[in-house]
């Protein structure tokens, strides 16, 4: 079925109330840590208190003698049990054609520590606060080294790892220099900018969580998880990490309290669960305090880079050149080398023309918790310097936010990019008018006057995002360095009574895909959505599957359960056609019903089924009994969400304190299944974004590498009166390539506002002679901003 | 030591350390896990219960100070036959919860805070929910979902 007919299907576009919500509403949410195994004992790991320091000895004696110990684990147990390090599933090769620097990631340190929270021991007792206690009396002996925790610092700094001894990962670079130098040779205009993209804890309010459980009488593990992508980690973890068969490893990540990348990874602990369940055959948990996320989670961004734009005198862009410092911190995490390279720099072309583009981006190790995906991944960081960049472009040329913009738009599609990607479809300008309008951007010289006679500071900013989601074609990724196929997989199972249950490979935490899912079968067979279940999170369960980042759920699993639900409506028709005696292809099916042309024959889905698998009546000897079908879906292209979002901000320049007064986010994501779902996935998004905008930032102190913001009382999150009502709208062109027409919503509001925030931040602070500013525009900052523009 | 409360609307007695938690309590020894712990530092919010009527962070009361309280969870707030309170109701409708995790905290203030405030404006419901932290909904919907929750609970 194609996407033009798949949206007349009843209740596709409606937002129906979610599934999952009565659960979650009532206390009936099971989370890795509601989880209380027989015989469960529980561990706790002792981590660097060190940015970068020799380990010369551990002592474990006095901690194994502590009441309640079950056992104590360090580095050299891993080493003599064979225990890989954690791999990463991304390889980039550097402009000189070597691969990066992928020194070893151990779970347990093996004779040095590299960030403050690196694992050092793990000690396993009857009781947590056993399991505390005993922590405390591991005795290590450091011998400190000195700490980079600044990406433009690495280069200088003490080495982390033997096989980098400059801290430089990679150098990649994608784009013709040579024509990109030329266009700046001969342009009417250079825009040059510095920035700096603040690092991120993600902060999923459901610590990350892990139980590790062996059974001897079956020679199997379950390893339940908060997890983003379960198939992925028993991957990763059974072979290249532990040896160990696929078959014997059961994942279930249950309900799982938000995700936003930080739950895609295999860490350290899972392995070590796991490990050590068979070892002291028990079942163990741990679960993360708050503070011990804010150390160990993979963090998020942390750029530094210049950027040059090329202008001709009208206000066309001619070229783009960019350079990028990324920090991977210590060590490489699961796709950390594919976010400030794959999913950043081909993003560079915006939804703009510019004929020629050339990136280059040093990656580099420092004594930081590990850096990958976080909502958005590379493409915020994009966005960021992109739409800083065109703003500022348009300041110095005397063109509006929106002029700009509108003049360089793509119009003609598809579009080849000069930095590898093609967008399929879009409509970019009339995302840039609706937007204006909805903003009533009319107004705002008047609401700038009213703000200014109340002695404060207005300004309104703009951001044209476009993002490349539905990871991703397997055989593109694959050429690119990844080390994984990037498919879905969906089975619909059809019981006999008419019900269905379907298996996906993506996860939902958070996203609704219980219902958004269920939506899509229902209105496929015909039936009502309360007649469908979704199941996820579960290697036991559901055939297979790559998970749920990069806003691919429903492009690529929704596709994958399309592709199963045709094989089931082939059969269908096939059992159909045996009981109305005709033949296969005279039957029609809509609305449930599979009807003969021209007669008034009919047979419902529910006959159907309960024939498939009471088959008395039918054709035994074609066609097999059942009703239970599994697809498998490597997508064709990206797909490329894109939008134009509007900020206001009031800001008042005694203070610095700066005011979200209105926000006008306009997107397409082609089809939409349940529009309820897909704003509540806008307004989480933006407000991540705005949170970056205004008050994230993880702060190592440069001397010692201590994590200097590493609780929720010293790292700000975005609370309700921080924020205000959005204005939101959508347009949409459908995707070009996938039968449900849909390209993605998770990421866009975190990858579209955090620019159109502080472009708005210095459209206000113009005035004061502020010229410049990097993210958090927190009210210290953006007062120390307007004291230093002072003449 | 021996504490005894009431939750839920019934006696329940425990005997635990005299450092042990209220949450740990509910959620270890009573297994009533909808109460959720998503912090160390009393900030997120998300093991709101109601104690004597009032909402508290379960995570920075010590069970002893809860000893002869009347404590209602999450567990505690729709009818016994299942139907959801308004407030949970509400909380459905206007779709304010995405991951669930800081819902079953989210909903326990927002009871409080009708209860006290059953008129209260936009800005006062996001300036009381100052206490609940949601990484997912952005709070725009949990504010409309709080409105109309309170409007269903006065009537």
């Amino acid at each position: 079925m194609g996407a033009s007919d798949f949206v007349n299907l009843p209740n596709i576009g409606a937002s129906v109330l979610r599934k999952e919500d009565y659960r979650f509403l009532t206390g009936g949410g099971q989370y890795t840590d509601d989880i209380t195994l027989a015989n469960q004992s529980y561990a706790v790991f002792v981590r660097s208190p060190h940015a970068h320091a020799s380990i010369k000895s551990i002592n474990t004696a006095p901690a194994k003698a502590a009441p309640g110990v079950l056992g104590v684990f360090v580095g050299a147990d891993v080493a003599a049990d064979k225990i890989n390090g954690l791999p990463c599933g991304w390889l980039i090769t550097s402009t000189s054609g070597t691969p990066m620097k992928e020194p070893p990631h151990p779970i347990l340190a093996q004779g040095k520590v590299r960030y403050v929270g690196d694992h050092v021991a793990m000690v396993v007792a009857e009781t947590l606060e056993q399991a505390k206690n005993a922590a405390e009396l591991v005795e290590v002996d450091y011998e400190v080294l000195s700490a980079v925790v600044k990406v433009t610092d690495a280069a200088k700094a003490a080495t982390l790892h033997d096989v980098a001894p400059d801290n430089h990962c990679f150098k990649w670079a994608i784009g013709d220099k040579a024509q990109v130098d030329a266009a700046f040779a001969g342009a009417a205009h250079v825009t040059q900018l510095d920035l700096i993209n603040n690092r991120l804890v993600p902060n999923a309010m459901e610590p990350r969580a892990v139980i590790g459980s062996y059974s001897r009488a079956t020679d199997e593990y379950t390893l339940y998880v908060a997890n983003q992508n379960p198939h992925v980690e028993r991957l990763l973890l059974t072979a290249f990490v532990m040896g160990l068969p696929e078959h014997k490893v059961r994942v279930i990540a249950p309900d799982v309290g938000g995700g936003f990348g930080s739950k895609i990874y295999l860490y350290a602990e899972d392995v070590c669960l796991t490990w050590a369940s068979k070892k002291l055959n028990r079942n163990i948990k741990w679960t993360a305090d708050r503070s011990e996320a804010f150390v160990c989670d993979a963090h998020g961004r942390d750029h530094a880079s210049h950027a040059e734009m090329a202008l001709g005198k009208d206000g066309k862009f001619l070229a783009l050149r960019v350079h990028t410092d990324a920090n991977m911190g210590a060590y490489l995490s699961t796709f950390a080398p594919a976010i400030p390279t794959i999913l950043y720099a081909t993003l560079l072309a915006g939804q703009y023309t510019t004929p020629q583009i050339y990136v280059e981006v040093d990656a580099w190790f420092t004594n930081t918790a590990p850096v990958d995906a976080y909502r958005g991944a590379g493409r915020p960081e994009a966005t960021y310097l992109l739409e800083r960049l065109v703003t500022r472009a348009g300041w110095e040329l005397g063109l509006a936010q929106d002029e700009i913009r509108r003049r360089n738009m793509v119009t003609q599609f598809p579009y080849q990019t000069p930095v590898a990607l093609q967008y399929d479809v879009g409509d970019f300008r009339a995302l840039l008018a609706r937007a204006n309008e909805l903003a009533d951007v009319a107004g705002f010289a008047q609401r700038r006057a009213a703000t200014e006679a109340a002695g404060k500071k207005r300004g309104i900013g703009y951001s044209s995002y476009i993002e490349a989601c539905g990871l991703a074609p397997s055989n593109i990724a694959g050429a690119l360095g990844a080390r994984a196929g990037l498919f879905e997989c969906g089975e619909v199972r059809v019981h006999p009574t008419g019900s269905v249950t379907v298996f996906t490979g993506s996860h939902s935490h958070g996203q609704g895909h219980e219902t958004t899912f269920a939506q899509v079968v229902a209105a496929r067979l015909g039936i009502s959505v309360d007649q469908v279940d979704v199941v996820h999170g579960d290697t036991g369960r559901v055939p297979f599957g790559m998970g749920t980042y990069g806003s691919r759920s429903l492009a690529v699993g929704g596709t994958a359960i399309m592709k199963a639900l045709d094989k089931i409506e082939a059969k269908a028709r096939k059992i159909a056609a045996h009981l109305m005696e005709a033949s296969d292809a005279d039957v029609e099916f809509a609305n449930g019903e599979f009807t003969i042309k021209g007669t008034d024959k009919k047979v419902s889905f529910g006959q159907v089924a309960l024939t498939a698998y009471v088959p008395h009546n039918y054709p035994l000897d074609k066609l097999e009994p059942g009703l239970n079908e599994t697809a498998f879906y490597d997508p064709t292209n990206f797909t490329f969400p894109a939008g134009t979002y509007i900020c206001e901000v009031e800001i008042d320049p005694a203070t610095g304190e700066v005011r979200v007064d209105r926000f006008t986010a306009v997107d397409d994501f082609g089809n939409i299944i349940n529009p309820m779902i897909v704003e509540g996935q806008v307004h989480g998004g933006l407000v991540q974004g705005i949170g970056q905008a205004l008050l994230e930032r993880c702060v190592y102190d440069e001397e010692s590498g201590q994590l200097l913001t590493g609780s929720l009382m010293d790292y700000a999150l975005p609370r309700a009166d921080d924020l205000p009502h959005f204005t939101l709208a959508t347009l949409c062109t459908p995707c070009s390539h996938n039968p449900l027409g849909a390209k993605g919503c998770g990421e866009a509001g975190a990858i579209g506002s955090p620019p159109a925030v502080i472009n708005a931040v210095l459209d206000a602070l113009k005035p004061l002679g502020v010229t410049d500013f990097d993210m958090p525009a927190s009210p210290g900052r953006v007062w120390e901003a307007i004291q230093a523009a002072k003449p | 030591m021996q504490v005894q409360l009431k939750v839920n609307g019934k006696s329940a007695s425990v005997e635990t350390p005299p450092n042990t938690l209220l949450v740990q309590v509910l959620r270890e020894q009573l297994q009533l896990t909808g109460t959720h712990v998503g912090c160390d530092t009393a900030q997120c919010g998300a093991c709101t219960v109601l104690m004597n009527g009032r909402a508290v962070k379960s995570c920075n009361i010590l069970a002893a100070q809860a000893i002869g309280a009347d404590i209602t969870t999450i567990e505690g707030l729709a009818r016994a036959d299942g139907t959801l309170h308004p407030m949970q109701a509400a909380f459905k409708e206007c779709h304010g919860l995405q991951c669930g995790f800081c819902t079953t905290g989210m909903v326990m203030s927002a009871v409080d805070l009708c209860q006290h405030h059953p008129k209260a404006t936009e800005g006062e419901i996001r300036e009381q929910l100052e206490g609940n932290i949601c990484r997912c909904t952005g709070y725009q919907n949990i504010v409309k979902a709080v409105q109309q929750g309170a409007a269903a609970m006065a009537a």
